[in-house]
């Protein structure tokens, strides 16, 4: 989609529009050719009122003339049924209303064909409904609406053709009333086990280590991310966290690693309450944290020695000075453990990325935690770094740690895990252990068709 | 009854350049840009106003050259700011610094001026449209520019900002630049146009004090005015009408804190404690909002398309 | 306002790293282009107007112990706003912070006659590091509880420490004998001694030496330091790893107000003996411009504050040699801070451009059926022409 929108350029390949071959390069020529896209992350200037937005970038001449946008607005409001109120500043809208905004901007542009990104994930039920209802009117006009999502009910519902996208392939293009369990088996696909793992283990008995109880909390929009989740960990235990990305597996790893504050909920290591608590304070119950953004949880500008003790600075001192000898050798051995390719004094910046994901492999598994709790490991890792990872992982498993990996490779998960939950829209809806985890319904629980069949 | 309307003309006075820098301030800052190069423009503006029109015998002349100088100003803010992505307190500091050397710089070489001997030019004639009707007639004797600030600049920056497809994209661009960007509006060509409208008013409001008021340049001349439009544009909560009320209120107090003075008590209150008021009221009118400040969205960002 | 990331920032953190030296000198060296330009139209020859500037005030005795006075205040406020900076805390009040500390010296010094020096001076400099603490405290704790931005805050100050000035100078402590805007001398007790007799050069010069050394140890070599210069590279990434960046911020913003501080205490004891109105010729803006030269490195500052002394003694010894105007002295200033921070700012763009060795295949392990979600890994910047 961003090709199509021309925020990104393809390596190859031709796109056609109306039997044409069209060069799109910004998102400026996309329109141009009559294409729009409303993604989650609006363009909307918040303090302006509905109209302004509309006629941004369109106003010719010295006087402003709002009374076009109005009028526009006003055509849209007959035509397709899209009501808002022009005079409205934007801010003051809800995130439905601010949607609606967003296609008339694109309607205000004559587009033709309509690109809407994962638009139900800021919604609620009753916005919902207005959307599709929208959406039927302007198809009934003669436009073309791409639909993007994950959700098997809405795609069912509004779709009149699927194509399913899997590791940046096609699988196939079929009508929106196909079986569920057919599209979901399209998704999710023959999974391939990579490494092996010691098959069900006598070892998994035990009260759980991590435990977390009716977590909530909120994130942008003022919609709640995390609805009551609640799940357990035992010690020798890997806990997969499936889902499509964007239903709220971010926001567990971030209230798990003292990032975020929920709002509700509790999270309990070893009767330790560590919901809200400082990194300082989960570090110190003996949780590991390996992060989804590991940019931004290490210093890129500083070196490897130093980005490897950072979580204990006040154990390298002597004499109230940092130990310079011992950070050394502290590094070196972590290099040579965890077989990193780099030197002691290189910046963190300049690594590539697995050997990035070994420094904070190192810096955290070092130090024996208890408790990890790992997200997306091997995104943008090649195969070497990837085995590694999931090695590393399972020996951890192995010597008793309690491990919560978070993933959007169902192989990964499939391949590691003891047991699978499975995130739609900031709950679990399911859970499984791995012999018993079928493709098919799990892709059918992360599409949210939950428990039904 | 006398001194107020006394009062009101010194606060008119008093205010125009302030308006002048607010307002051009408010452009920048509307745009996204906080641009601390305004002190070293106005006084830039005060120096190249009274250069010109000493050189030159025209103060029309001289106006104008303050008025390029403030653009080239604010177009150098721009290079800084907008096309290298540089810093932009540091940037804008270094203009004020650049330009303050500068100009006592020219000052130093033209007039080689040493305190006593100050050059003079024949400021602005003031213009008394109503100076048949007494005492009340004071207030309208004012130098012309002053009259073009509050009548001419003001109106018609207000109405550019708001009501005009320029005006929009500006707003647009300080607010949420991804959205104008995304719009087709050059984020940069905005960013340039605001900054040196921006400059080019500033300088004015410096030109004003040398060429209308005082008929001459002298050292530190600008004394500051420059923050206090920071502050203005602040209190103003960006906006032109609020901006220009600020720098009335700012200008009322100073000049009644002079007046107190020579009323017998009025020493009890030391004028510097009502000069700080703008400065005290802004940043304790930030610590009350806290979050809730409405910064232009775009603030202190430079803007790279990713 | 919340705070939000600054893209802008990340130039001025870029400094601290190599490469910082070459930025430096290729800064002086296109100012010293356009500054040619400018002695051209003053009618002097350039390479003698180098000379003058540079040169010539290293060769007598007498200028350049002028030069080591001139830098002592520059070498504390560039160390006040260089830590400050590389913790992420954009101190522009070091001027305002700078008169506090003034201000409480020339309140403290006449108090202490009867003390001996040992006592007098730290007292006095103890004083004038709380002064200037205090003066950023308010900037401070909203920046670290209310995130409000501290540039307007710290800058809005500095005005009013002047005006505190000039009222403390016009009212209490005007002098009641010859009715000057001159507060009333401290005691000879109080006195920075001169560290060469019949100089000008006094304590205050070691003063900025040892703090200069004392910075650069905790910033390089303790914990506290370490901890500074990580919020301030990535506070998030620091957040993670436990530090409390709010409290490190307070205590760094702290510090450079308390140095600022002393620098003021600097220019009462060791030159003018008592508070007058024109203590500091803009030393705490000077030291934005020093901190910056100097890459927020105590080396650097050292460096840069040595080198602007040596032109301000420069500047006005050429004035009377070259009848080139003294304030070519700030014109330098002025550019060369545009010009460094400039060069920092194309700097960065070009480091953000290169990517990470290209060994691994980067693919985009995306479940099926995946919005495109959030913009994807940074792209590689480009200018946005105009």
């Amino acid at each position: 989609m961003r090709i199509l929108y021309g925020l990104t350029l393809p390596d190859s390949g031709e796109i056609q529009v109306g039997g044409q071959v069209v060069n799109i390069r910004s998102p400026r020529d996309a329109i141009a050719v009559g294409i729009g896209m409303v993604t989650q992350h609006f363009s909307l200037v918040r303090p302006m009122s509905v109209a302004e937005n509309i006629i941004l970038g369109r106003a010719r001449g010295v006087r402003l003339d709002v009374d076009a946008a109005r009028r526009l607005a006003r055509d849209a409001s007959e035509r397709y049924g899209i009501t808002v109120a022009p005079d409205a500043i934007v801010g003051n809208l809800s995130v439905g209303e601010q949607q609606r905004v967003e296609i008339l901007k694109a309607l205000a542009r004559d587009c033709r064909i309509l690109i809407m990104d994962e638009p139900t994930a800021v919604l609620v039920p009753h916005e919902v409904d207005a959307l599709f209802a929208t959406l039927r009117r302007l198809v009934a006009e003669g436009l073309s609406v791409v639909f993007i999502s994950h959700k098997l009910g809405e795609v069912r519902a509004i779709c009149d053709r699927v194509s399913v996208l899997r590791r940046g392939r096609m699988t196939g293009t079929v009508p929106g009333s196909t079986d569920e369990r057919d599209l979901a088996r399209m998704m999710v696909g023959r999974p391939t086990f990579g490494v092996g793992r010691a098959m069900a283990d006598e070892r998994l008995v035990g009260p759980p280590r991590l435990r977390v109880d009716h977590l909530t909390a909120r994130g942008a929009h003022g919609l709640d991310v995390l609805r009551d989740v609640s799940f357990a960990v035992a010690p020798g235990e890997i806990l997969g966290v499936a889902g499509v990305s964007g239903n709220g597996q971010t926001e567990l790893g971030e209230v798990l690693s003292g990032m975020r504050r929920p709002t509700a909920g509790s999270v309990r290591v070893d009767d330790v309450e560590l919901a809200g608590a400082t990194p300082q304070a989960i570090m110190a119950a003996r949780v590991g944290r390996i992060p989804e953004d590991r940019h931004a949880c290490l210093v890129l500008d500083m070196s490897v020695a130093v980005n490897l003790m950072l979580e204990r600075v006040d154990d390298f001192l002597v004499g109230g000075r940092l130990d310079q000898r011992r950070i050394l050798e502290h590094a070196q051995d972590l290099i040579a453990r965890y077989a990193i390719k780099a030197g002691p004094h290189d910046r963190v910046g300049t690594l590539s990325g697995g050997n990035i994901q070994k420094v904070l492999l190192a810096r955290v598994l070092s130090r024996d935690p208890r408790v990890i709790v790992v997200s997306q490991p091997t995104r943008g890792l090649d195969v070497g770094a990837t085995e590694y990872v999931r090695t590393e992982l399972l020996a951890r498993r192995a010597a008793g740690a309690a491990i919560l990996l978070v993933s959007e490779d169902l192989d990964e998960l499939l391949a590691l895990s003891d047991r699978l939950v499975v995130f739609y829209e900031g709950r679990i809806v399911g859970e499984v252990s791995a012999e018993d985890a079928d493709p098919e319904r799990l892709g059918m629980l992360m599409a949210g068709r939950g428990v039904a069949a | 009854m006398n001194w107020i309307f006394d009062l009101i003309a010194a606060t008119l006075r008093t205010a125009t350049p302030l308006v002048f820098g607010t307002i051009g301030e408010t452009y920048a800052e509307r745009a996204g840009v906080l641009n601390l190069g305004i002190e070293g423009t106005m006084y830039a503006g005060a120096f190249s106003g009274f250069a010109g029109a000493y050189l030159t015998g025209s103060v029309l002349v001289g106006l104008a050259l303050a008025v390029v100088v403030g653009i080239t100003s604010g177009a150098i803010m721009a290079v800084m700011t907008v096309t290298l992505g540089a810093n932009q307190h540091v940037s804008g500091l270094g203009l004020t610094i650049a330009l303050v050397g500068l100009s006592d710089f020219s000052n130093k070489l033209l007039f080689s001026g040493s305190g006593t001997d100050l050059k003079r030019i024949e400021p602005f004639p003031a213009w008394d449209p109503f100076a048949g009707l007494g005492d009340v007639g004071a207030i309208f004797n004012q130098y012309g520019l002053t009259y073009v600030a509050f009548l001419v600049v003001a109106p018609v920056a207000w109405w550019v900002l708001g009501r005009t497809p320029l005006g929009l994209s500006i707003r647009a661009v300080g607010e949420n630049p991804e959205a104008a960007d995304a719009a087709g509006i050059s984020v940069a060509r905005i960013r340039y146009l605001a900054l040196m409208i921006g400059g080019g008013l500033m300088a004015t409001g410096g030109a004003f004090i040398t060429l209308a008021v005082l008929g001459s340049f002298t050292l530190d001349i600008i004394a500051g005015r420059g923050w206090v439009c920071i502050a203005l544009v602040i209190f103003g909560r960006w906006r032109i009408w609020r901006g220009v009320g600020g720098a009335l209120i700012f200008a009322a107090v100073f000049s009644l804190g002079l007046r107190l003075r020579i009323v017998p008590g009025g020493d009890a209150v030391p004028p510097e404690l009502l000069l700080a008021l703008p400065y005290l009221a802004v940043i304790a009118a930030l610590a009350v909002s806290g979050r809730n400040v409405a910064y232009p969205g775009a603030y202190l960002k430079p803007y790279r398309r990713t | 306002m919340t705070r939000r990331y600054d893209l802008s920032r990340a130039g001025i953190m870029g400094a601290t790293t190599s490469g910082t030296a070459r930025v430096s000198i290729m800064a002086v060296l296109i100012t010293v282009g356009f500054t040619t330009t400018l002695f051209l139209l003053a009618g002097a020859n350039p390479i003698e107007a180098y000379l003058q500037y540079l040169v010539v005030p290293l060769t007598k005795q007498f200028t350049l112990l002028e030069v080591l006075v001139a830098s002592t205040p520059i070498l504390l406020t560039g160390a006040a706003v260089a830590i400050a900076f590389r913790a992420g805390f954009w101190n522009i009040g070091a001027e305002g912070q700078l008169l506090a500390g003034a201000v409480a010296a020339a309140a403290i010094g006449p108090l202490v006659g009867d003390l001996s020096p040992w006592l007098a001076i730290p007292l006095m400099i103890a004083g004038g590091a709380l002064a200037g603490a205090a003066w950023v405290l308010v900037p401070a704790l909203l920046r670290v509880r209310l995130g409000i931005d501290e540039v307007v805050t710290t800058l809005l100050l500095n005005p009013v420490a002047l005006l505190m000035v000039n009222a403390l100078l016009h009212g209490p402590w005007r002098d009641p004998k010859t009715g000057f805007p001159e507060s009333p001398r401290i005691a000879a007790s109080a006195i920075y001694p001169d560290l060469i007799p019949k100089s000008r050069l006094h304590l205050g010069f070691v003063v900025a030496l040892v703090v200069i050394l004392v910075a650069w140890f905790v910033m390089t070599r303790t914990a506290a330091g370490l901890r500074m210069r990580a919020v301030g590279l990535s506070p998030h990434a620091a957040r993670f790893a436990g530090m409390n960046v709010e409290r490190t911020l307070l205590r760094v913003a702290l510090v450079s107000g308390a140095i600022a501080g002393i620098a003021g205490v600097g220019e009462v004891a060791g030159i003018q003996h008592k508070l007058t109105s024109g203590l500091s010729s803009g030393f705490g803006y000077t030291g934005i411009v020093v901190a910056m030269l100097g890459g927020l490195t105590m080396p650097g500052v050292l460096l840069a504050g040595l080198l602007l002394g040596d032109l301000t003694v420069g500047a006005s010894s050429a004035s009377r040699a070259l009848n080139i105007p003294s304030e070519m002295g700030e014109v330098v200033q002025g550019v060369l801070l545009l010009v460094t921070v400039g060069l920092l700012a194309v700097r960065h763009g070009r480091v953000t451009r290169s990517d990470p060795p290209p060994d691994e295949a980067e693919v985009d392990l995306e479940p099926a059926g995946a919005g495109s979600g959030e913009p994807g890994p940074r792209a590689p910047v480009e200018p946005v022409p105009i």
